[in-house]
């Protein structure tokens, strides 16, 4: 074939994939393929106003004995066991947080297995004894449970879904619509280590890690802010999809801009080694231990100071602040000084070619 | 990270930038001829920073947005068989076919993996005998050398159920290609610093002299990005047509022998077609007739297949620097990330991915004016 033949002005294109027919990896990515899931399969269905507050937990209103925050959380971590934790301290930490993050006290957890035939029991009883270990640990009791068996094959393991129930602490609003302009955004500590130290326990990347995830109760550290100040307008622990997910969560429920300062967000440097060699960008990996608080500017100190106090909240820094230009949006100020956006995770996260 | 922060200093890079507002006296048109660079211009908004007069363009260099849709569809076709085990790279499961993606071949019960590495697939040959093993070997001249390996190390294992479908693609018939269309705007290049730390660059001294551009190799940090504009436009302003080292801690004229040995050893060049450009001569490799056993298309007899694409989105001007991402109607509205209508928002490293990720904000305000 000639140089002539080469047609350098042909537009090409190929057809879109919406993956509307049937379920992809994606839609279980935490991100933009998720939110479109529940969007046009579950909120259509169930449709109430605590589930389109769409905030990390329910407030629901039973009575006159206050309000009672609500969550549920499935997982399906593999491998069971990594550095750092375990799907049954996941289990109840996952749970736990969503529940405290509307200003709650995480009282009560109910836990439902899918045991896979042949599970070892010892595998069982090690998953459970970590669950008691974390539920004790965050003063919770797991009160009811469900069991079922499924076929070898059928599933990884063990899966567990929890629910929760707990207090709300009385004349509390927080959600992520009550975000104000000037407020500013504490992040509890760093970010993507949870997701990097499972991705790295899979074996599959080639190197070794000393990293641990950050697995943990937070309802302790919310009652610590919570005790210190009023202002605190949103709390939310950006777990699947990351703190750009969780932000532009905010950003769109408060129709508010949020701009965030690059060199402020603290990254290990293991994780951002994983991330350079796999082409993953750390503001889109889970975290199970951190949380974000969206807070008032004059009392952003006090809080900082009582985070600083407390185990999970040693590292809090102040990563952003919110705006009311570019609303619905996440802008971050690089470290060399330009803007740029940051979207919400996309569907799966996929490691980069080269 | 040591060797890497230094070459994000925000004072490094604005010292360097500073010397390009000094020694810029027109506009000049540059190409980054790498996705990676792509990438990591919009991620680090260098772009934002440039002085007015240097325009920069994103070139075709993603091998996941280059890969044509018929190798696609060979892909999927192989993925779907009950007996494989489908390798590939994370970003390649994204890409459409004419009608589906390898997400859509996992989804319906295909055992399709994403690997970091091929020698992983070579691994998973090993330890299951009874399933092929396939892996997509897909990329430009940085992957070729792991690539290879894998061939050459099922081979001394003497593996039969591994095999590779190639779709691999050079950089310097895409800058002849690219050079020799009369639309051309293109005045200097970044050269790929990973490409030539594999190759060296003593294959573009020729291609700078036929078409009197200069080239500038460049690696991929902040720093690296706006040392290679700089040393760009001190040739452009100088009017000295040659090819400078901009990314010397990597790269080195002759390049990593032992790499360049083992890939011609096992490919040979072939015409290639590229997503959105079309069909340039002797663009890329395939495996020599000696290695056809570890030959996927031949194994699975998919070679006949073909696929046409059509012309619905502005994809081949974007990968030829003719038109920006926002140029195209389509873009940030029926074409996103999650439903990409063409190449260059397939792959992470595709323009459109990265300026739709990053660059949303002044894509609308652009748009609003």
């Amino acid at each position: 074939m000639s140089e002539e033949t080469v047609n350098m002005e042909g537009a090409v294109c190929a057809p879109p994939l919406s993956h509307t027919d049937q379920i992809v990896m994606g839609h279980g990515a935490g991100g933009r393929m998720g939110h479109q899931l529940i969007q046009k399969a579950f909120l259509p269905a169930f449709q109430n106003p605590a589930l389109s507050a769409g905030d990390d937990a329910a407030r629901v209103n039973p009575g006159s004995n206050g309000q009672l925050s609500i969550s549920t959380d499935a997982h399906v971590v593999w491998p069971l066991f990594f550095p750092g934790g375990d799907i049954g301290r996941l289990a109840v930490c996952g749970t736990v947080n969503d529940v405290a993050m509307l200003g709650a006290r995480p009282l009560y957890l109910t836990a439902g297995f899918i045991l896979e035939e042949g599970l070892p029991m010892e595998t069982l009883q090690r998953v459970v004894v970590s669950m008691q270990s974390a539920a004790m640990e965050a003063g919770v009791q797991i009160v009811a449970g469900d069991t079922k068996v499924v076929q070898k094959g059928k599933a990884d393991g063990l899966y567990i879904t929890t629910a929760g129930v707990g207090l709300v602490r009385s004349g509390l609003t927080i959600g992520g619509a009550q975000a104000r302009e000037g407020d500013v955004i504490i992040l509890s500590g760093s970010i993507g280590d949870h997701g990097i130290a499972v991705l790295a326990a899979r074996g599959e990347l080639g190197f070794q890690s000393s990293l641990k995830s950050d697995v943990a109760p937070l309802n302790h550290l919310v009652a610590r802010m919570l005790d210190t100040s009023r202002n605190i307008h949103v709390l939310r622990d950006p777990t699947r999809g990351g703190l750009a997910t969780t932000l532009n969560e905010i950003a769109v429920q408060s129709n508010l801009g949020i701009v965030l300062n690059e060199e402020a967000i603290p990254v290990h440097p293991e994780v951002n080694a994983a991330c350079e060699m796999l082409g993953f960008d750390p503001l889109y990996i889970a975290n199970e231990g951190k949380l974000v608080a969206v807070v008032a500017r004059e009392d952003a100190g006090r809080i900082l100071e009582a985070m600083h106090g407390t185990r999970y909240g040693e590292e809090a820094v102040i990563v952003g602040e919110v705006t009311s230009e570019t609303r619905g949006r996440v802008l971050l100020k690089t470290a060399i000084g330009s803007t740029r956006v940051v979207d919400m995770l996309a569907g799966e996260m996929l490691p980069r070619i080269c | 990270m040591k060797y890497v922060t230094e070459y994000r200093d925000a004072a490094l890079v604005k010292g360097v930038i500073e010397e390009i507002r000094r020694t810029v006296t027109r506009t000049w048109t540059i190409m980054e001829i790498c996705g990676g660079q792509t990438h990591a211009i919009v991620r680090h908004g260098i772009d934002q920073l440039l002085p007015k007069e240097i325009e920069l363009v994103h070139g075709p260099g993603c091998p996941v947005c280059v890969t044509p849709l018929e190798l696609i569809d060979k892909a999927l076709a192989i993925a779907a068989r009950p007996e494989v085990i489908f390798c590939s790279y994370g970003d390649m499961l994204r890409v459409p076919g004419s009608a589906r993606d390898l997400f859509s071949i996992k989804a319906q019960g295909g055992d399709v993996r994403v690997v970091y590495s091929p020698l992983d697939a070579v691994n998973l040959a090993q330890a299951n005998p009874d399933k092929q093993v396939v892996f997509f070997a897909i990329g430009f001249e940085t992957t070729a050398p792991p690539n290879v390996m894998s061939v050459l190390q099922a081979q001394r294992l003497g593996l039969k159920n591994y095999s590779i479908l190639v779709s691999h693609v050079c950089v310097p018939p895409a800058i002849q290609a690219i050079l020799s269309s009369p639309a051309n705007r293109v005045q200097g290049f970044l050269l790929a610093g990973h490409v030539c730390a594999v190759m060296g660059y003593w294959e573009y001294p020729s291609l700078s002299e036929k078409f009197r551009v200069p080239m500038a190799v460049t690696g991929f940090e902040p720093l690296d990005i706006v040392q290679g504009i700089l040393t760009t436009v001190r040739l452009l302003e100088d009017g000295r047509v040659e090819v400078a080292n901009a990314y010397p801690r990597a790269v080195t004229l002759e390049g990593n022998r032992p790499a360049q040995a083992a890939i011609s050893k096992v490919f040979m060049a072939c015409d290639r077609k590229w997503r959105g450009i079309g069909t340039i001569p002797m663009s890329g490799w395939c495996l020599r007739p000696a290695f056809d056993e570890f030959n996927a298309e031949k194994r699975f007899e998919v070679e006949s297949i073909t696929a046409d694409e059509s012309p619905l989105c502005i994809a081949g001007q974007i990968l030829q620097g003719l038109k920006k991402p926002h140029d195209c109607t389509a873009f940030g509205k029926e074409c996103t990330t999650e439903h990409p209508l063409g190449a260059t928002m397939v792959s992470s490293e595709g323009a459109c991915a990265a300026y739709y990720r990053y660059g949303r904000v002044e894509m609308n305000q652009s748009m609003q004016s």
